[in-house]
């Protein structure tokens, strides 16, 4: 049996603006693809919880209050810390192109702006898990 | 109306176009001609396109005139001929201090009327030393923890003049306690206290999700300050019952209609059940919809929300006061329809969207600026939002006559077809055990996942054309985004005062207000009442929800919000 | 170092992988069970099960955190539905698990069914052995609850909640879905809408109908409001009383012992079948037996006997 892509979405920030996520949930699920959905308000140690205990291939965040600056490295920093760093971290939300290419010296695979079609973000998700290759002996 | 003769006419000419009009047929200049909502759209409408249109209950019962029940065509009697529609602009402003200038700046121009838009945090319920508050302090609106922040921003406002506004929901009776404690301070009676709290928490469980408690213990809160407000402070808007934000989470206009107005039926059996007289509080309740793009849907939106309210209003929770059964609103451009590529457009959407408010009877309009979808507005974008609605006040002539399109087959065909939805939404909701019982089940939720995503899709099918965006797009196009400086020092400052106001305050009192806040919601006190004694000796807005929250418990979202079929 | 010797060293990541390798299936899973099984011990496993709707969510996360207010480290699983058509899933049940203390006290998982039918993925029992081996006290498995009558939670775990709501429905048709049989406890949740006070004494009467031994245990219905957590702390009691009801007159190793039976069962029934199929597929045509089928010049039980007579009797 192939592997299914699982990937965790998480809507960090006081905001309750989860329009997007959530037909980005759907979108992904349509693909084929197992979508754990946290819910609103999630901080960055939550989301990399998570996505720990859930095994995520990725996790894909939307922000749009604006404080993107802070919390994917936030993410990113806790990813490091938990030894999670291999997990594909990308997101959707209102950056500017300068900040965008910021974010992915970062370690942030992908950021998406409004207005992206969801298929891009499949064929995105699709190329990246398979470019994940793990070395790890389990036994 | 329609004699037989003119029938008879009507449809052998009707057959002879359409004769000769499949001859065009197979040319189509789109792939599908529906709304905005994914409704279908005929062809024609003409008089048979209204049903009994020619009868004297329809012009009684579905359209009457202006200021007469069921309201369909405005709850006014001569409309914008002798008071044109408030020009509303809502703005958020950092610090107390900021708002407080900011204020005085309006009042200085001759304005009477203010609108506060509060910060995510104090949105939420957190103190801006909150762990969770953390970068949100003052950015989308003011933050506001105690008395002593209120103090400030009304500071030499004599609030027995003005009629103030409140954006907030959760803990929006916790502000209007605060509110009510500086009118005492200044000795101005409750009852010349004016204005409108938005206080709308079941759209915030259906569509913005600035919830805190749960849903009943939330309306059991509405309801205390309601028969509070009834019985001292009867000039005050209790409520604003808004669709905007179920809109712009993705409902169709029918499950705007349907929702929102549900949502005004809970209130008021929760209010009559709680045991208030209808007729002591429905005057005071007011709504609040999205203009979205779809032209004639939203006009025929507008009319059918009067129609239904009227009815429910008189006939299912027989109010016998006129005042009762008129639906009066406010409108805002859809936010949501805005995009981020060549923004200038969005002038020409916004444009369009507020004449949609404008014929459909509002009371009070706000018009988006077209720079939002990237960076809070630029003053200029503000500007140009206003001058949109000065044009078409002014300058285009729609304001000259009382509903305009009031009589058009289409538009006539349109409100009939959304009053059906909604109702059908009604049975719907009824069936599956009421307003609350669907929140709680997701039901809402699921509904408009469903319909954000249909609308996706449709876009990624090419049904639908969004200009700038899957079409005419500028393939040079570098968007400027104005980077938004967080500034810190709100922030700090902010806790710094904070942590002032709780070192000088009588925190026995606290305490004991706190205690007796916990009593009433444990038991069946007013919490209304108990939150006014907190505010008054400087407990905060933290303080006071965590009280609540730890009697009531918090609130997820429900697991069935996620069962997209 | 291998992600085993991770997860003897209680690597959280570790325990992650190796839940992904089993639900996977992947290469080498089964040995990695098999070294896992030697360190199972009799923890307890819970099952919730009830129907869209019924609030399991909520009851889960409110008796995780009594168990942890008893010192209790808890595993969670939360099967949700794969959708036929697309063979995705959208896993929701996170949502109403917030405020969990560290992964090592509390574990959360997400599984999707992907394709079976029984209210539990075809993993779920042996995830429950993983979740044990790491040291976990209390299993918790919620099932899908998309209405259909999901009995495998029986055969993995040793006390069955049955949760209903008074919109579920009458007793009867409780009777008639077999929850009766599975329910070592049953819940009406959200009791507080109208409705509910009927349904409990229907099921009560139902119960009191049922042939029952007077030293079997007796069914507790207990009426909660899990967004109110409210009667949660009653739940939890008759939870843990059934346990040691269950351990203290041998039905507890009883049933353990007919699940073990069940499951060695089970995977031989997979083997010969893969095995018999694997053979058949190599040298019969099915194409061929299906027209001789169709167009009336056999039938399936003849079939049937034949195949196993040629190819089965090794």
């Amino acid at each position: 049996m192939a592997e299914k892509i699982r990937v965790l979405l998480a809507k960090p920030g006081l905001d309750g603006h989860d329009r997007g996520i959530k037909v980005i949930a759907a979108a992904f699920r349509d693909a084929g693809m197992e979508v754990i959905y946290t819910g609103l308000r999630q901080t960055p140690p939550m989301i990399v919880d998570a996505a720990i205990q859930e095994d995520v291939d990725a996790i894909g965040v939307s922000i749009l209050s604006g404080a993107h600056m802070t919390l994917f490295p936030a993410i990113l920093k806790e990813m490091k810390e938990k030894g999670a760093g291999d997990i594909i971290l990308f997101g959707g939300g209102i950056v500017p192109d300068e900040e965008i290419k910021e974010l992915e010296a970062l370690g942030v695979a992908k950021v998406f702006t409004p207005g992206a079609p969801t298929e891009e973000s499949i064929r995105f998700l699709r190329e990246a898990v398979g470019k994940k290759k793990s070395d790890e002996k389990i036994m | 109306m329609y004699n037989k003769k003119f029938l008879e006419v009507l449809k052998s000419g009707l057959a002879e176009w359409d004769k000769k009009a499949a001859k065009f047929r197979d040319k189509k200049s789109m792939p599908r001609f529906f709304t905005v909502s994914g409704v279908d759209i005929d062809e024609l409408y003409t008089p048979d396109s209204v049903e009994a249109a020619d009868t004297e209950e329809y012009f009684q019962e579905q359209l009457n005139n202006p200021g007469e029940f069921p309201y369909t065509r405005g709850v006014h009697h001569t409309m914008y001929r002798s008071r044109l529609w408030t020009m509303r602009q809502f703005a958020g402003m950092g610090t107390p201090k900021q708002t407080h200038e900011r204020f005085k700046y309006i009042l200085a121009q001759g304005g009477t009327g203010l609108s506060t838009a509060f910060d995510l945090p104090t949105l939420m319920g957190y103190d801006s030393d909150h762990a969770r508050s953390l970068g949100e302090v003052g950015k989308c609106g003011v933050a506001v923890d105690t008395l002593a922040d209120m103090e400030i921003i009304f500071d030499g406002i004599d609030l027995g003049q003005v009629s103030t506004s409140m954006t907030i929901n959760s803990p929006a009776s916790m502000l209007l306690a605060m509110y009510l404690a500086v009118a005492e301070k200044q000795g101005v009676p409750f009852d010349q206290v004016r204005g409108t709290l938005q206080n709308d928490i079941l759209k915030e469980y259906i569509a913005q999700k600035e919830f805190i408690y749960p849903p009943r213990p939330s309306i059991r809160l509405i309801t205390d300050m309601m028969k509070y407000c009834t019985d001292k402070v009867p000039q005050y808007n209790t409520i604003s019952i808004s669709g905007y934000h179920i809109r712009e989470a993705g409902a169709t206009a029918a499950q705007e209609l349907a929702f929102t107005l549900a949502d005004g039926f809970c209130y008021v059996e929760s209010a009559i059940d709680a045991g208030m007289d209808v007729d002591a509080f429905a005057p005071r309740l007011s709504f609040f919809f999205n203009a979205h793009s779809d032209f004639f849907e939203e006009i025929a939106k507008y009319r059918a929300a009067r129609r239904i309210w009227a009815r429910h209003m008189r006939f299912k929770y027989n109010a016998q006061d006129e005042r009762s059964w008129k639906l009066r609103f406010h409108t805002q451009t859809a936010g949501c329809t805005l995009t981020a590529q060549q923004p200038e457009n969005n002038i020409v959407r916004v444009a369009i969207q507020a004449l949609s408010g404008v014929l459909g009877g509002t009371q009070s309009l706000h018009t988006n600026s077209m720079d939002e979808t990237l960076a809070l507005p630029s003053a200029k974008a503000v500007l140009i939002a206003l001058r949109t609605q000065q044009v078409i006040a002014y300058e285009t002539g729609v304001a000259n006559t009382i509903d305009p399109l009031g009589g058009s087959w289409f538009v006539e065909a349109q409100t009939d077809r959304l009053e059906a939805e909604a109702e059908a939404y009604f049975t719907e909701i009824e069936r599956r055990g009421g307003v609350l019982q669907c929140i709680e089940d997701g039901y809402f939720q699921r509904e408009l996942a469903r319909s954000a995503y249909n609308f996706q899709l449709e876009i990624e099918k090419d049904e639908r054309k969004i200009v700038g965006v899957n079409d005419f797009v500028l393939e040079e196009e570098k968007v400027e985004i104005p980077v938004l400086k967080i500034d810190r020092q709100v922030e700090l400052d902010q806790v710094a005062f904070l942590k002032k106001v709780k070192a000088e305050r009588d925190n026995g009192k606290v305490q004991a207000t706190l205690a007796k806040l916990a009593e009433a919601a444990k038991g069946d006190g007013n919490t209304f009442e108990a939150m006014y004694e907190c505010s008054k000796v400087y407990a905060s807005v933290g303080e006071m929800c965590d009280v609540l929250r730890e009697v009531w418990g918090v609130w997820e979202e429900s697991q069935g919000a996620m069962r997209v079929s | 170092m291998t992600v085993l010797e991770k997860f003897y060293q209680r690597d959280i990541r570790a325990l992650s992988r190796i839940i992904s390798f089993v639900e996977n299936r992947e290469e080498g899973y089964r040995q990695l069970l098999g070294e896992l099984y030697r360190m199972v011990g009799h923890g307890l496993r819970i099952g919730i099960t009830g129907p869209p709707g019924a609030g399991k969510s909520t009851l889960v996360n409110r008796l995780v955190h009594r168990f942890v207010a008893d010192g209790k480290t808890v595993a969670v699983i939360a099967v949700d539905p794969t959708s036929p058509f697309s063979g995705g899933a959208l896993l929701g049940d996170r949502v109403r698990m917030q405020e969990f203390p560290a992964a090592e006290q509390v574990y959360f998982r997400s599984m999707a069914t992907r394709g079976a039918t029984g209210g539990l993925a075809a993993a779920t029992d042996n995830i429950a052995v993983v979740m044990e081996a790491f040291g976990y006290d209390v299993v918790l498995i919620e099932t899908v609850g998309v209405g259909q009558v999901e009995l495998d939670i029986i055969d993995a775990c040793d006390t069955v909640v049955v949760t209903l709501v008074p919109e579920s429905g009458d007793a009867v048709q409780a009777m008639k879905a077999g929850l009766m049989e599975i329910s070592d406890v049953m819940v009406i949740n959200k009791a507080d809408r109208p409705g509910s006070e009927n349904l409990i004494d229907e099921l009560k009467s139902a119960l009191h109908l049922q042939k029952r031994d007077p030293d079997a245990w007796q069914i507790p219905i207990i009426a909660t409001e899990g967004i109110n957590d409210k009667n949660i702390d009653l739940l939890y009691e008759k939870i843990l009383e059934h346990d040691a009801f269950t351990r203290n007159n041998g039905r507890f190793d009883a049933h353990r012992r007919e699940q073990i039976k069940k499951k060695i069962i089970n995977i031989l029934r997979n083997r010969f079948q893969r095995e018999f199929l694997d053979t058949l597929a190599g040298q019969v045509s099915f194409e061929q037996i299906v027209d001789d089928i169709y167009y009336g010049r056999q039938n399936p039980f003849q079939v049937g006997e034949d195949l196993y007579d040629a190819f089965g009797r090794k």
